[in-house]
């Protein structure tokens, strides 16, 4: 701790450090790429694994709060945090260059919030259209319907990029283009079936090579993170459920631990084994389904079927416990809504050996398939550097050599007392993230089997007080979801609505690494890479 | 259609009935006769259509995955002859609409009905197409999909059980069942 000091101070020399439960710096704003690179290029400390790029709205300030880790072990964590007072033009530095999630991450704070980065290769507003009035974060936010119609009027697709970039004599604005000026390009998405939702990716090519993707995103922007600052903590549970709704269980369970820690209750021992084991059936949901689409993707109805089938299985005991088959409202504040039905431990007890067999099966008849194999091996290569550098985690990042689970780095709920192997692999290619995905199911199981017989009697929730007030502060809470790792931060001020609520989505980290990974690739497995990265867009989009 | 009694809060058990208004309506409207040809070949007309309806998928977030379950096995839409969904609105004649619809996406909605050939069909899936659902005070989300485009049938939830999906495609199939389809202009 001491040593971090050290160094922060001979960087810089004016930043402030208070010693909170995760160490915060706050720094000016031309200051923080300083500070940010000297964390992340020092040999010992090595920050180089942005987590949350959180815009702010203090008040008399506008800024961001920027959460790092360092690759190699996730528990380390440090906060810098920095602010401008100039409301009418807001300036801040990027640090797109050290850590490439940051690119999307600040297009979304420009939309949102109005700051723009200094440095930013592109920076037009993410979510929102370019026309849009406002930026919606801001608490002077005027939600006049009146100021932003509903058009039904189709907009030109504009393909160049304003930014302002810092040169010798002082800040230029300029406009670059996106593409040259003889590219083919195509429109894939918004609606489109593998695109696995509203995404859109503007792709030049060359032949059926892609040369470049652009990508846009917005088409479910919904507001959830401003819709909840004006809702108490129960009601924003339902909101985590309908983000990435293939972990919802797990989503719901990061809120639910966050709230929790901030109020200081403990969870009991028989809702914890629960909320483990939904939250492993829920991940075995989510790879099967993404098992399916991407052997959908590439062609293979039958096996679409097959997965799905695979998956009712699990729904019916969803179904069972709480009534809700994709969306279960199981989680609450405190512990558990339903406690599990009689013949739980029967029904999950008959689908481990059953899932095993099938899990042989799949292989048997997709995993060796010359025509699967020619599409997913060696195509679509990311490797270590740029896993961690575009912040991608879950089985994508696994899949290129990056021990990145945070319930092994950070246990959480009963992931300490279970014995489980962390999935490694090191292609990188699409087939590496194909097969972690098959064996993680594995490991899954093999969590459950540990932990459905002893789950122990008892209460399945400790009541909270009936208005949730959490004590003024910060709160980070971090977890392990199916498709990487979910973040929650919570800024609040004492009242029962939080100021600022942001939601980190593994999803946005695989989707800024598509344009990366897919160039040079041709256009039909641009598709099966997709299918690999299992993206879920609402989970982008928030 | 017997009911067993249903015991839920605040709606009665005959709320649960099969309407038929519709058809009752048509047998009103045929009571003083009709054409011999044309009625008996509309009639064979609506049953085929109404049981090969090939829906287009527009499906924006959680309720395209019960879409895809209901699709799959265990629901199973061939039964209704709904299986051959197409990605292409020139070729369908139902689009579901299963999802939040925002700003950014009304044009493009918009665009995709207007490019579907007649007759065509709308079905509004989930909360969010309905009414925009729990998102309905958000800055950027449509209150409903039926402000842009008309919808035939919706179906409530979030997301709807395949079953209530079922339901309300069994809805339209018996809207289109009465239609008339020869002799006159459509709808």
């Amino acid at each position: 701790m001491e040593n971090i000091k050290k160094v922060i101070l001979s960087a810089v020399k004016e930043a402030v450090i208070e010693d909170k439960k995760i160490l915060t710096v706050t720094v000016e704003p031309d200051k923080l790429h300083l500070l940010a690179k000297t964390l992340r290029d020092n040999a010992e400390l090595q920050f180089d694994y942005l987590v949350k790029l959180i815009g702010m709205d203090w008040g008399e300030k506008l800024g961001v709060i920027y959460l790092l880790s360092t690759s190699k072990d996730l528990s380390k964590e440090i906060v810098l945090k920095t602010g401008t007072a100039d409301r009418e033009n807001p300036l801040l530095y990027s640090v797109t260059d050290l850590y490439e999630t940051a690119h999307y991450n600040e297009r979304e704070v420009y939309a949102l919030l109005g700051i723009r980065f200094i440095n930013n290769p592109d920076m037009r507003r993410f979510f929102l259209n370019s026309d849009w009035v406002g930026f919606p974060l801001r608490k002077d936010y005027d939600a006049n319907p009146e100021l932003n119609p509903v058009s039904v009027e189709s907009v030109e697709m504009v393909d160049t990029a304003p930014r302002i970039m810092e040169t010798a004599d002082g800040l230029v604005e300029e406009t670059v283009n996106i593409f040259e000026d003889d590219d083919y390009i195509i429109n894939i998405g918004p609606q489109h079936p593998s695109t696995h939702g509203v995404m859109h990716f503007r792709t030049a090519l060359d032949g059926e090579i892609v040369k470049k993707i652009d990508v846009h995103s917005g088409y479910i922007h919904r507001g959830i993170e401003k819709l909840s600052e004006n809702l108490t903590y129960p009601q924003i549970l339902h909101f985590t459920d309908r983000l990435d709704y293939l972990s919802a269980n797990i989503n719901r369970h990061a809120l639910c631990m966050c709230v929790e820690k901030a109020i200081e209750i403990e969870v009991p021992e028989r809702a914890q084994y629960i909320r483990t084991i939904m939250d492993e059936l829920n991940r075995i949901d989510s790879h099967l389904l993404a098992w399916s689409a991407m052997t959908n993707d590439l062609g293979a109805t039958t096996a679409f079927i097959y997965g799905m089938r695979e998956r009712e299985i699990i729904l019916d005991i969803f179904d069972k416990t709480c009534g809700g088959r994709l969306i279960i409202n199981q989680n609450v504040i405190g512990g558990v809504m339903f406690d599990i039905y009689a013949d739980f431990q029967k029904d999950v007890k008959s689908f481990i050996p059953y899932m095993r067999t099938k899990l042989i099966e799949y292989d048997r008849f997709f995993s060796h398939n010359v025509i699967a194999l020619g599409r997913m091996v060696g195509i679509g290569n990311m490797t270590k550097e740029e896993a961690i550098t575009y912040a991608v985690t879950g089985p994508a990042g696994r899949a290129s050599g990056w021990s990145c689970d945070i319930r092994k780095h950070q246990p959480y709920s009963l992931y300490n007392k279970v014995e489980f192997k962390e999935v490694i692999r090191t292609e990188g290619d699409s087939y590496a993230r194909y097969l972690n995905r098959l064996d993680e199911i594995e490991e899954s199981l093999h969590i459950i089997e540990q932990l459905i017989d002893n789950i122990p009697a008892g209460e399945i929730i400790t009541k909270p007080k009936a208005i949730i007030r959490i004590p003024e502060g910060e709160y980070f809470q971090r977890i392990e979801a199916a498709k990487g790792e979910f973040g929650v931060y919570i800024d609040s001020r004492g009242d029962k609505t939080p100021y600022r609520m942001k939601f980190r989505s593994p999803s946005m980290a695989l989707v800024s690494v598509m344009p990366l990974i897919c160039q040079g690739e041709k256009i039909s497995d641009l598709i099966g890479i997709g299918g690999s990265m299992d993206y879920v867009i609402p989970d982008i989009d928030r | 259609m017997e009911l067993k009694n249903i015991n839920i809060k605040g709606i009665p058990t005959e709320e649960f009935n099969d309407n038929e208004y519709l058809e009752n309506y048509i047998k009103e409207l045929e009571a003083n006769g009709v054409n011999v040809v044309l009625s008996k070949l509309d009639e064979m007309i609506n049953w085929g259509r109404s049981n090969s309806i090939w829906p287009l998928i527009y499906a924006t977030s959680c309720c395209g995955i019960e879409f895809m379950s209901t699709a799959a096995a265990h629901h199973d839409i061939a039964r209704f002859g709904m299986e051959v969904t197409r990605n292409s609105p020139r070729q369908a004649d139902l689009m579901i609409v299963a999802g939040t619809m925002v700003h950014k996406m009304a044009p493009l909605i918009k665009r995709v009905y207007d490019q579907m050939a007649e007759p065509k069909y709308v079905l509004a899936m989930g909360a969010c197409a309905i009414s925009g659902g729990p998102f309905v005070n958000s800055y950027h989300v449509i209150n409903g999909v039926d402000q842009i485009i008309p919808v035939d049938v919706y179906v409530p939830g979030c997301p709807p059980r395949p079953e209530s999906l079922f339901y309300g495609l069994m809805q339209l199939q018996r809207k289109i069942k009465v239609e008339q389809f020869l002799g006159n202009k459509q709808r």
